[in-house]
């Protein structure tokens, strides 16, 4: 209960500043330019009206996620519960509101940009467990009584977003957390158990499904059944793909995604644009760049000497690498269509921020990595 | 201490092992994401290609017929026609130019045109058709369709083209259509259909939003060359409402013809009980249906250097000063104030000293002694110099004010202007300087800063002559199959013997030897008419000109005077009003009263009013039982 024992040495702003992760900013920036760019093409050549908001909110989330980064470790560790209760106060907060009748409004209007706090909790449950794992001993962890706080507090948030609903974002919480109990040492039968009682209960979930839920994983089952309907997208964005071949069509040269062939191009199926207009060799430059960026953070996350600042690193990188498989696997067919963005590249401000936010506690975590946390 | 290291330790054992494990299953699913999408653009490309290719799925925008403009009988002033145009969508083409070329030696087509195409198609974007030539006959339709094979990329397209039966007659009231600029993109679909024409001017301009109507589509299933192969889903789109306005094309006709013998004028014909427009014309006109074609620059420019400003509906949008026919107001003015009565009598010199300045009649040798009758009569300004020092410029914006001017009517028209009517407050707030009492005596007369539109002159006399009812215009009789009665107007509450007085002075001023406009009397038997003459100074009489006795019609066209006219007929219960300023006319009495009864004979002869009924019938859907139409018959036809 003492506060921090060893005290890094202080470094000024600038000092901070010049020790910052610049490799990573660079990444980051050349995956949201790369982003702009598709908005560019989505709108047919025209700035207006997504990359330009785009491109304002990015710089405007880049200097927060600079603010952040040059923040001591040490707050992050202070502010985790806050953070959390803060995040599931507002997401309560949109569900009344939503209920007293402003319609499926589940976003505060910030008037630039509009603010889901269900991005912003994904963070804040990453944060709680990051602190509480730090805190906790390594023969503990594979006591079943130290996951009862890490369950609750996965599954509180879990909850309040379904009830939204929300099935994409309920499910990144959840595998998000997983992957923290993960990291902690839980025993492994633990996961594989998980597994299997998830897959008996597909049944039950199925019976609590929405009905556009329903036909999303039926058409996701057999596109081809309904082409003009539910299953117009995945195969509208599997033909747009496919007909990129190797070296594309060329930019603002994409005919499936520029014909309307495409719904939701700017936002959800952002990246078949992309494969469309640059073919399979852009696809690929587009995963090497993400590749980059796990590798990146997961390297940040290894050398971190305190335990938090590694839980951190590692879990907010996992939690970054979850909105890309889901959505890349969703818009080639892999997976049902569920409402998830492609994080820096899709047009939006929420995933944006949140997204920008977790990069700069990531670099936190890199420029306070030798700084040393109480456990206690 | 050691077991929290070792512990430490350990834990970072654990963590390492299973964040390596992570970043490898990461890895791994890049890898499948990877080879997903090798197979969907390698293995599978080539037939994602021609899926891409062969059978597109393409959602088509129809447009709506636009809604047509009728007048009050059912004769078109408006009408939609379709056309043939014939287009090319460059992406269906290797080389446009060829394909244009080709298209030259079927069908007489510019140089320039292929210039402007080929231009066009350098800023769109590649799927969009481009309008090649519209208005296609049917030889040359039949020419590009047989051809069509040696002509890739081209197809010709059935459009809509907007006809004005009346044109120039017509040409300020209905407007014409045009493309869509970019100012006017909004979220309808319709706007960014190549083609598309939205209303520019007129009741085109201010109806354009329920004429338009609303866009249907068609899911269809063109294939590689844009050739439709089915339509899988149609939604038909909401044709236009029509309007049908209170105008009489008869009347609206005629009136424009006798316009058409001055240089520059405007003439508004009113139902004064009900406030229903007959006719409203201004000259010049221009031709409505090269509007809807499209204008050469030259010919823009031509109308817009032109002085008479053609472009301007001046019958809205003129303003003037109303001069003598703002004689009525301030005589109201008095009247209602209480100081003057009909027995007053001023002494008129040719001229009144105020201070140290002198104020003119328009008669130098003067009127001798006048009542308020006798001074409208003969329209004496050193009476109303009088009685304006008396009552005060309140008194007189209040009452002008009442009389509808200075304010806009919530007219139809867009292009409506206010006017103006100036008090102290006015001058204060725009010019920054207090009112001098010389303005008071120059606003008397309706010169100064006061200005007033054709139709509020015309709103003004009928309310001076309806028993003072709170009338105001209107064009439209009827949208979609919605009916615009007039209301029952309120009244001003003006002491009918004040109305009264003012008409004896009016139906004086052109039925009594001496009255200003008793040489544009109408003499025709069963014919009858009352008035008001006005001349509006467009520049000051310098001292100079007033010693040298220049005549006004010597000066240069832009230096002459405006002629106005306001006149009501018949004289005994009129229903008519009309209101006339002819530009640089020179005199009201001269220029502007011998048009006005000119116009108000036809309007008597052809006397839309009493078809009002006949109306009502035309506009009753079919099932209504004809009692209905009889009752309507009786309603608004006093």
């Amino acid at each position: 209960m003492t506060g921090p024992i060893y005290i890094s040495n202080e470094r000024s702003v600038i000092g901070r500043m010049s020790q910052i992760n610049w490799s990573l900013i660079f990444l980051v920036v050349c995956l949201a330019c790369l982003g702009l760019a598709c908005l560019y093409s989505a709108a047919g050549g025209q700035i207006e009206p997504w990359a330009g908001r785009q491109g304002v909110r990015f710089i405007f989330c880049l200097i927060i996620m600079l603010v952040l980064a040059v923040i001591d470790l040490r707050w992050w560790y202070k502010l985790a519960w806050p953070a959390y209760f803060i995040g599931l106060g507002l997401l309560m907060f949109v569900e009344l509101m939503g209920r007293i009748g402003m319609g499926a409004q589940r976003w505060i209007d910030l008037g630039f940009m509009q603010l889901q706090p269900s991005e912003l909790v994904k963070i804040a449950v990453i944060m709680v467990l990051a602190r509480y794992y730090h805190g906790t001993a390594a023969e503990d962890t594979r006591r079943l009584s130290t996951l009862i706080l890490p369950a609750i507090v996965i599954l509180i948030p879990t909850g309040l977003v379904l009830l939204q609903p929300n099935l994409g974002t309920a499910i990144m919480i959840v595998l998000g957390g997983a992957a923290m109990v993960f990291l902690a040492g839980a025993p492994l039968w633990l996961f594989i158990l998980g597994i299997g009682a998830g897959a008996a209960a597909i049944p039950v979930v199925w019976m609590f499904m929405h009905d556009y839920q329903k036909r999303r994983v039926e058409t996701f089952l057999n596109p081809e059944n309904d082409p003009l309907g539910a299953g117009y997208n995945i195969i509208q964005s599997k033909i747009a793909i496919g007909s990129g071949g190797i070296s594309g069509k060329g930019y603002l040269e994409g005919t499936q995604s520029r014909l309307n062939f495409l719904p939701e191009k700017h936002t959800d199926f952002i990246f078949t644009l992309w494969a469309e207009e640059w073919g399979f060799i852009g696809g690929l430059f587009l995963l090497f760049l993400f590749a980059l960026i796990f590798i990146y953070g997961t390297w940040i996350g290894l050398r971190c000497r305190n335990n938090f600042g590694r839980f951190l690193a590692l879990g907010l990188t996992f939690n970054f690498s979850l909105y890309v498989f889901i959505n890349i696997a969703m818009v080639m067919g892999l997976i049902p269509v569920v409402g998830i963005p492609l994080p820096l590249i899709s047009y939006g401000g929420s995933v944006m921020l949140a997204v920008m936010i977790a990069f700069g506690l990531i670099m936190s975590c890199s420029l306070y990595s030798d700084s040393r946390l109480s456990r206690f | 201490m050691s077991i929290l290291v070792n512990d430490d330790a350990k834990n970072a054992r654990i963590l390492t092992r299973r964040a390596f494990f992570i970043a490898g299953m990461q890895l791994g699913i890049l890898g499948i994401l990877g080879g997903r999408l090798g197979w969907l653009q390698i293995s599978q490309g080539g037939l994602y290609k021609t899926l891409s290719d062969r059978n597109r799925i393409n959602v088509k925008i129809l447009p709506p017929p636009r809604g047509e403009i009728l007048d009050r009988m059912g004769i078109p002033l408006a009408t939609s026609t379709q056309n043939f145009r014939v287009q090319i969508i460059p992406e269906q083409t290797d080389d446009i130019e060829a394909s244009l070329r080709r298209l030259q030696k079927h069908i007489d087509l510019e140089d320039s045109v292929i210039r402007k195409v080929l231009e066009q198609a350098k800023r769109s974007p590649k799927f969009a058709p481009i309008d090649i030539k519209e208005a296609l006959d049917w030889q040359d339709v039949a020419t590009v369709e047989v051809n069509l094979p040696n002509l890739p990329g081209l197809s010709t397209e059935m459009g809509e083209i907007r006809n004005y039966p009346f044109g120039p007659a017509t040409s300020h009231l209905i407007g014409y259509v045009g493309s869509v600029s970019k100012a006017e993109l909004t979220d309808d679909p319709l706007l960014k259909l190549p083609g598309f024409r939205i209303g520019k001017a007129g009741l085109e301009k201010s109806m354009d939003t329920p004429m338009r109507g609303q866009a249907g589509s068609a899911e269809v299933e063109v294939n590689v060359v844009g050739r439709e192969i089915r339509e899988l889903k149609r939604n038909p789109p909401r044709p236009g409402q029509k309007l049908r306005l209170s105008i009489d094309a008869h009347l609206q006709l005629q009136a424009h013809e006798r316009l058409m013998k001055e240089r520059s004028a405007s003439v508004v014909v009113m139902d004064a009980h009900t406030g229903a427009v007959y006719a409203l014309a201004s000259c010049p006109g221009y031709d409505t249906n090269a509007f809807a074609r499209g204008l050469s620059p030259q010919e823009w420019n031509a109308l817009l250097n032109d002085p008479t400003v053609p472009l301007t509906n001046k019958a809205v949008a003129g303003q003037y000063p109303p001069a003598s026919t703002f004689k009525m107001i301030t005589a109201l003015a008095g009247l209602r104030t209480g100081k003057i009565n009909a027995a007053r009598r001023v002494t008129c010199t040719g001229h009144y000293d105020f201070g140290n300045a002198r104020f003119h009649c328009w008669k130098p040798e003067g009127h001798g002694s006048v009542n308020v009758i006798e001074a409208l009569v003969v329209s004496c300004d050193t009476y109303f110099y009088d009685l304006a020092t008396e009552i005060g410029i309140e008194a007189i914006a209040e009452t002008a004010r009442m009389m509808g001017l200075g304010k806009k009517l919530g007219f139809e028209l867009e292009e409506e202007r206010p006017g103006l009517v100036p008090d102290k407050n006015w001058k204060k707030s725009t010019l920054g300087q207090s009112w001098a009492l010389g303005e008071t005596i120059v606003a008397s007369i309706g010169q100064g800063y006061t200005l007033a539109t054709p139709l509020q002159l015309a709103v003004m006399t009928a309310r001076l002559v309806n028993g003072g009812k709170a009338v105001r215009p209107h064009l439209i009789a009827a949208q979609g199959d919605k009916i615009y009665n007039a209301p029952e107007w309120p009244s001003l509450k003006i002491n009918p013997a004040h109305l009264a007085l003012i008409k004896e002075g009016m139906d004086r001023v052109v039925n009594e030897p001496g009255g200003t406009a008793y040489g544009a009397r109408m003499t025709e038997p069963g014919l009858s008419m009352g008035g008001k003459t006005g001349t509006a100074q467009v520049r000051r009489i310098t001292r100079e000109q007033r010693a040298a006795g220049v005549k006004n019609q010597d000066l240069p066209w832009h230096h002459r005077h405006h002629a106005l006219f306001v006149g009501y007929a018949p004289m005994d219960n009129p229903r008519y009003v009309c209101a006339t300023v002819v530009e640089h006319g020179v005199g009201g009495a001269a220029a502007a009263a011998p048009l006005a009864r000119d116009v108000l004979a036809v309007t008597l002869k052809v006397d839309p009013a009493q078809q009002q009924g006949s109306v009502q019938n035309l506009l009753q859907p079919l099932s209504s039982s004809p009692g209905t139409g009889q009752e309507q018959k009786k309603g608004p036809a006093t």
